[in-house]
């Protein structure tokens, strides 16, 4: 698992490589976090990522709500093959705002 | 619903090869054959006493087998160090029959135990993966309740969800279906479909609930007496023409033959 950021408008875009499980899923929330704490609003990128486990969905979901008490924004971008199927399974769907790609966000 | 979609890669995950088990004298498992292959939902069915929880401890390592060997990923568990064994455990889900719960802690407690001691994950995440458990499970009400405060379905829920807390590799279940209602039954079986595909896990079911195996298996294991009768797919189980098998499809009572003085001497054993 690799992951970096870029930045797209107002936006910090965390993009998410491979698989994100038990043994990386901590790392992730660090960055995760420290963007948020920054106060900016983050663009989490599916586009290459091809796992991730419920401890990776469940930093996702703390960083959701430090976000929404913050006024900020967390959407998920190009999520498709397993990882939408793990946001399916786990109702995240109903509660994440999913776009088809980063770009499809406007200002 | 969920359709039962055969992802399955050939690749074989686990093997077990020429295994016998016996408790003491009495020989419960005779030169079994099988593989599950990566991604498989596996179903091993079987009347009782035919063997199938005796697999299940022996394929899990809870006690060893008289002969044979069982590979994980090419790893046989039968001469494993303490340490192989404990990587691998970690890669496995178990869900027993009555949940197996700890009584003394909370249902919350006892799903998060698993990440507690395995992992140094933050109380946060703990708890967020504790609570996305309980929600598949529809238990979210309950996980401040005691064991005790549930009922057997949600006994067997909230043991599948410690099962799963960890997102196993491959998961054991013991009798999912066993004495639960018929809704509730079908939902957990969309569910182990459902975490089949999303979590691409291998699956090991131990069932003797006809439906719930046709619904969700791959491949279906057929134990009769100890003895592996057949391996295949839902249709070569229901095409199989040996009659232990059409028995148990049909659920044909077994013909007990006796030997009439054996059971005069079994019944008045150590009689005057």
């Amino acid at each position: 698992m690799s992951f970096d950021c870029t930045e797209y408008l107002q936006y910090t875009v965390l993009h998410l490589t491979g698989e994100v499980d038990l043994s990386n899923s901590s790392k992730v929330r660090s960055c995760l976090l420290e963007i948020l704490d920054q106060g900016k609003s983050v663009i989490v990128d599916f586009s290459t990522l091809t796992y991730i486990d419920s401890s990776g969905m469940a930093t996702l979901v703390e960083g959701l709500n430090i976000a929404n008490k913050n006024n900020l924004s967390l959407f998920i971008a190009a999520a498709n093959g397993a990882p939408l199927q793990v946001i399916e399974l786990t109702r995240l769907n109903q509660v994440f705002t999913l776009v088809n790609a980063v770009e499809d966000i406007k200002e | 619903m969920t359709q039962k979609t055969a992802k399955t890669n050939t690749k074989s995950l686990i093997e077990v090869n020429q295994l016998d088990s016996a408790y003491g004298d009495r020989q419960v498992l005779n030169d079994i054959n099988l593989s599950v292959n990566e991604g498989e939902i596996l179903v091993i069915m079987g009347g009782s006493g035919s063997g199938k929880s005796t697999l299940l401890k022996n394929m899990l390592g809870l006690m060893p087998p008289s002969a044979g060997e069982i590979l994980f990923d090419g790893l046989n568990i039968c001469d494993a160090n303490r340490s192989q064994l404990s990587k691998l455990r970690r890669s496995m889900g178990v869900a027993f029959q009555g949940g197996a719960l700890l009584s003394s802690m909370s249902v919350g407690d006892n799903i998060k135990l698993p990440l507690r001691q395995h992992t140094d994950l933050d109380e946060n995440t703990i708890s967020i993966m504790s609570r996305l458990k309980l929600e598949l499970m529809n238990l979210a009400d309950y996980e401040d309740l005691m064991p005790s405060e549930l009922s057997g379905g949600m006994l067997k829920r909230a043991g599948l969800a410690r099962a799963v807390i960890m997102d196993p590799k491959i998961l054991f279940f013991d009798e999912p279906s066993a004495g639960l209602d018929p809704v509730t039954s079908v939902e957990l079986d969309q569910l182990i479909l459902q975490l089949r595909t999303a979590m691409n896990m291998t699956i090991i079911v131990v069932t003797h609930e006809l439906e719930s195996a046709f619904t969700i298996a791959d491949r279906i294991a057929v134990l009769f007496d100890g003895e592996l009768v057949i391996t295949g797919t839902v249709d070569e189980i229901k095409a199989c023409t040996d009659s232990r098998v059409i028995n148990l499809i049909n659920r044909t009572p077994r013909d007990i033959q006796l030997d009439a003085d054996q059971y005069l001497s079994r019944l008045t054993k150590g009689a005057e």
